[in-house]
C-alpha cells in the first residue's frame, strides 16, 4: 500500500495530457532497466522506446527475459536499477493497481470463481464505473472478441482459444494506455494460433491500443509485429521492423533466430564507400553492402550472410555479372517440398549452403552431384558479428 | 492345436482371460461395500442410541435415564428446557462454540497464508512455527488442559468464559491453519497478479479473490474448530471454573444420573452437525 503513493495520481490524468506535458510519443520507455535474481540478471540494462498505437514484440528463446521485463512494466516485479516511464510519467515503483497497464497472462489467470462477465467487469468495477456503462462495454467487448452469449458461462467450461479470448477481452475493456501479452498463442494448437494471430492484429489496429507483445515464435513475431526487438541473455541483440531485423541482422544469434540463414566466415579484405570485399575462409571473395556492414566492428572478424531464398542455383556454366555475389558448389542434397527444391549445397571448403528454389513449374532442377553456381545480388548479402558464445543447446532451440 | 479350424480358435481363446478376470471382480463388487456398511454402521450405532434414549418412557421414581425401554415419547423434547443447569451449560457450549470458531478461524487462515506466502528466506522462524503446530495437535489435551489452568492462576485470571474461549481458541487454531494450508497449496499466484494488475489493491484482491478460492478450505476448518468446541471435555473441564460447558456438566450429572434431556440435546447437536456438514460439501462441490 505505501509504494508509489508519492508519484501515484490515480487514473485521473488522461494519456493524452501526460503526452501534452512531456511532449514525449513513447507509451512506454526503459532506460537501463536492469533486474537481478539472485546475483544473476535475467534483463541487462535494457533501453527501449515502445511508440503510441505500436504493435511491438520481445523476441526470444525461452529464460531470456521477456517475461521478467513485462512483469516490471506491469509493476508485478520491482526493477533492481533502472527507470520506467509510462506515458511519460515515471512509473518505476509504483503498485501495479495504479498503472494504466493491463496483462494477458500466458497462463490465462481467469477467475474460476467467477463467470465470464464478471471476469471481464473486475477492473470496471475496481474503478467504480456504474453499472450501466460496465454492462455495456462488457457487451461491446464480448461482440469485439466474436464471443457474444457467454457472458453467464463458467471460465472453466471455455475452451483454450475462448479462455485467450476472455482474457484478452477482461484486460481490453479497460482501455489501458498499454497492453501486456505474454506468449497468449502459446497454449493452442498450430491452426487455431495462426486465426488468432491475424484477428489479434486486427483487433488491435481497430482498438488502437499500444501492445507490447512477448513471443518466442519469431514467425509470431514477424507477422504481427509493427517493430520487434531481439533479445538474448536479457540484453536487445537486434530492434527494428520485422523487415529490417530479418533484411539486416546486426548479429549471428539474430541472423539464425530469425529464420533460415547462410554464414560464412571470412575477413573483411577491402573497404570502400559502397561495398565492402570480404575474404571467405576457403579464398573465395564475397561484397556486402558497407552500409550492411555491423556498426561498431573493430575486428576484421565478421560472417558475411544471405537468406536461402535469395539465392538462384544454375548449372556451373552460367557466367557470373559483377552486381551478383556467386560461389561454386556441389548439390549434396536436393529435396523437393511441394512449394519449391531445398538444396544443401556443399562448398569446396566443406560448408553446407541451404537454398530455397520456388516451384515455378521449370523441369530442370539440379540434382544431387552436380556442379552448380550460387548467385545472389549483392544488396542481398549482409555481415553479422559472430556470435562467440553461441552455445549448441541455444543452436538447436534455433 | 494347428489342426483346431481358426473359427474355433478365434471363439475360445478370448473366452479364458475373461472368465478369470470376471471372478474376482464379482466377489470384489460385494467385498468391500459390505466392509464398508459394516464399519459406517459400527461408528453409527452409538449414536443410534442416544437417539433412541432420548424417545424413551421413564416409568418411575425420579426422571432420570432408564436403560430399559419402556415405550415411545415426546416427554423430553417437551420439556427440553425443565433441567435448569443443563440448559444453561449448552446455550454457554453454543456461544463458546461460536466465538472460538470465528476466532480460530480468522487467526489459523491468516496463519496459513502466511506459511504458504512467505519462503523461507523472508519468513524467519517459519520451520518452528510449523513444528509448534505439529506439536499442538499431538500433545495430549490433558497436558494442555492442565498446563493451561497452571497458566490462569499464575496470571491471577478468573476462570469463566474469558478462559474457556482462550483455551478453545489455543487448540482449533492448528487444525484451520492445517485445513486451510491444504486449499492453499494449489493456489495460483498469477490469479492474485492478475487482480493487481485489473486495479485491485491488496485488500480487495484479498476479499475478491483470494478468500472466494480458498473458502471451502476456511468453512472445513471452521467446521473443524466448531465440532472441538462443542464435544471438548478435558481441556474445558480444567478451565471453565464456575461457567459449565454442556460435556462438563453432563460429565458431572452422570456420576448421579442422567436426565434424559442430555439425549435430547446430543440429538440436537447432532443433527445440527449434519445439517453444516452438508452444507459444506455441496459449497466445496459446487466450488470445483
Ligand atoms: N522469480 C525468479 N527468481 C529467480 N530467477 C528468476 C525468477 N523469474 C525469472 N527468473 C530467471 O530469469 C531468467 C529470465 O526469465 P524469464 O523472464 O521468465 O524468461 P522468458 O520469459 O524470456 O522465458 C531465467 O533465467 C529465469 O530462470
Ligand atoms: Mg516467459
Amino acid at each position: 500500500m505505501t509504494r508509489g503513493t508519492v508519484n501515484a495520481p490515480r487514473q485521473s490524468e488522461t494519456p493524452e495530457e501526460a503526452r501534452t506535458t512531456s511532449g514525449a510519443k513513447a507509451t512506454v520507455r526503459l532506460e537501463h532497466v536492469t533486474k537481478v535474481f539472485d546475483d544473476a540478471s535475467a534483463v541487462d540494462d535494457l533501453n527501449l522506446d515502445v511508440m503510441e498505437g505500436e504493435f511491438f514484440s520481445l523476441l526470444g528463446p525461452s529464460g531470456c527475459g521477456k517475461t521478467t521485463t513485462l512483469r516490471m512494466i506491469a509493476g508485478l516485479e520491482d526493477p533492481s536499477s533502472g527507470r520506467i516511464m509510462l506515458g511519460g510519467r515515471d512509473v518505476t515503483y509504483m503498485a501495479p493497481y495504479h498503472r494504466d497497464v493491463n496483462t494477458v497472462f500466458q497462463s490465462y489467470a481467469l477467475f474460476p470463481h467467477l463467470d465470464v462477465y464478471e471476469n471481464i467487469a473486475f477492473g470496471l468495477r475496481r474503478k467504480k464505473v456504474d453499472k450501466a456503462e460496465v454492462r455495456r462495454r462488457v457487451g461491446r467487448i464480448l461482440e469485439i472478441v466474436d464471443l457474444p452469449d457467454f457472458e453467464r458461462r463458467r471460465v472453466n467450461q471455455l475452451s483454450g482459444g475462448q479462455q485467450q479470448r476472455i482474457a484478452l477481452a477482461r484486460a481490453l475493456v479497460n482501455e489501458p494506455t498499454l497492453l501486456l501479452l505474454d506468449e497468449p498463442m502459446s497454449a493452442l494448437d498450430a491452426k487455431l494460433r495462426h486465426q488468432m494471430q491475424i484477428e489479434l492484429k486486427s483487433i488491435q489496429s481497430r482498438v488502437g491500443i499500444t501492445f507490447l507483445y512477448v513471443t518466442h515464435d519469431q514467425e509470431e513475431a514477424m507477422t504481427m509485429s509493427d517493430r520487434l526487438v531481439v533479445m538474448r541473455h536479457g540484453k536487445i541483440e537486434g530492434i527494428g521492423t520485422p523487415r529490417d531485423v530479418y533484411d539486416n541482422p546486426t548479429t549471428e544469434f539474430v541472423a539464425k533466430f530469425l529464420g533460415a540463414s547462410n554464414l560464412l566466415a571470412g575477413v573483411v579484405a577491402g573497404r570502400h564507400d559502397d561495398v565492402t570485399t570480404v575474404t571467405l575462409d576457403d579464398g573465395a571473395s564475397l561484397s556486402v553492402p558497407t552500409s550492411r556492414l555491423p556498426a561498431g566492428v573493430t575486428s576484421t572478424t565478421v560472417k558475411v550472410g544471405v537468406r536461402p531464398e535469395k539465392i538462384s542455383i544454375a548449372s556451373s556454366e552460367k557466367t557470373s555479372t559483377p552486381s551478383r555475389n556467386t560461389l561454386r558448389g556441389r548439390v549434396r542434397v536436393s529435396t523437393f517440398t511441394g512449394v519449391g527444391n531445398q538444396y544443401l549445397v556443399e562448398m569446396p571448403s566443406g560448408a553446407d549452403i541451404t537454398v530455397y528454389a520456388q516451384n515455378i513449374g521449370e523441369e530442370l532442377a539440379p540434382r544431387s552431384g552436380d556442379e552448380v553456381l550460387l548467385s545472389w545480388p549483392v544488396e542481398h548479402t549482409f555481415a553479422v558479428r559472430p556470435t562467440a558464445d553461441l552455445v549448441e543447446a541455444e543452436e538447436s532451440e534455433l | 492345436m494347428s489342426e483346431t479350424p481358426i473359427a474355433d480358435g478365434t471363439t475360445q481363446r478370448p473366452e479364458r482371460p475373461e472368465r478369470l478376470s470376471r471372478r474376482p471382480r464379482r466377489l470384489g463388487r460385494y467385498v468391500l461395500p459390505t466392509y464398508s456398511w459394516l464399519v459406517i454402521a459400527y461408528l453409527v450405532f452409538p449414536i443410534a442410541v442416544m437417539v433412541a434414549y432420548s424417545f424413551n418412557r421413564v416409568t418411575f421414581g425420579l426422571q432420570l435415564v432408564s436403560f430399559a425401554w419402556n415405550g415411545f415419547t415426546l416427554q423430553w423434547y417437551r420439556q427440553w428446557s425443565n433441567v435448569p443447569g443443563l440448559t444453561s451449560a449448552f446455550w454457554l457450549t453454543v456461544r463458546l462454540a461460536l466465538v472460538s470458531t470465528i476466532i480460530s478461524t480468522i487467526l489459523g487462515t491468516l496463519l496459513a497464508i502466511a506459511l504458504v506466502r512467505y519462503r523461507r528466506r523472508k519468513f524467519r522462524g517459519k520451520g518452528t512455527i510449523e513444528q509448534i503446530l505439529f506439536l499442538n495437535i499431538a500433545a495430549p489435551e490433558i497436558v494442555i488442559g492442565a498446563s493451561l489452568l497452571g497458566l490462569f492462576v499464575t496470571f491471577n485470571l478468573a476462570r469463566g468464559f474469558l478462559t474457556l474461549v482462550l483455551a478453545h481458541v489455543a487448540f482449533s487454531i492448528a487444525y484451520v491453519t492445517v485445513t486451510v494450508r491444504a486449499r492453499l497449496a494449489g493456489f495460483d499466484r498469477s490469479l492474485e497478479e492478475a487482480a493487481y494488475d485489473l486495479g485491485a489493491n491488496p485488500l480487495s484482491t484479498f476479499r475478491r479473490v483470494t478468500l472466494p478460492l480458498i473458502m471451502p478450505g476456511v468453512l472445513a476448518g471452521a467446521l473443524m474448530a466448531l465440532a472441538l468446541s462443542i464435544d471438548d471435555f478435558v481441556t474445558s473441564n480444567f478451565v471453565s471454573g464456575s461457567s459449565v460447558p454442556f460435556p462438563v456438566w453432563v460429565y458431572g450429572a452422570s456420576r448421579v444420573g442422567t436426565p434424559p434431556q442430555v439425549f435430547v440435546f446430543g440429538t440436537v447437536i447432532f443433527m445440527v452437525g449434519i445439517a453444516f456438514a452438508l452444507l459444506s460439501l455441496g459449497i466445496s462441490r459446487k466450488k470445483s
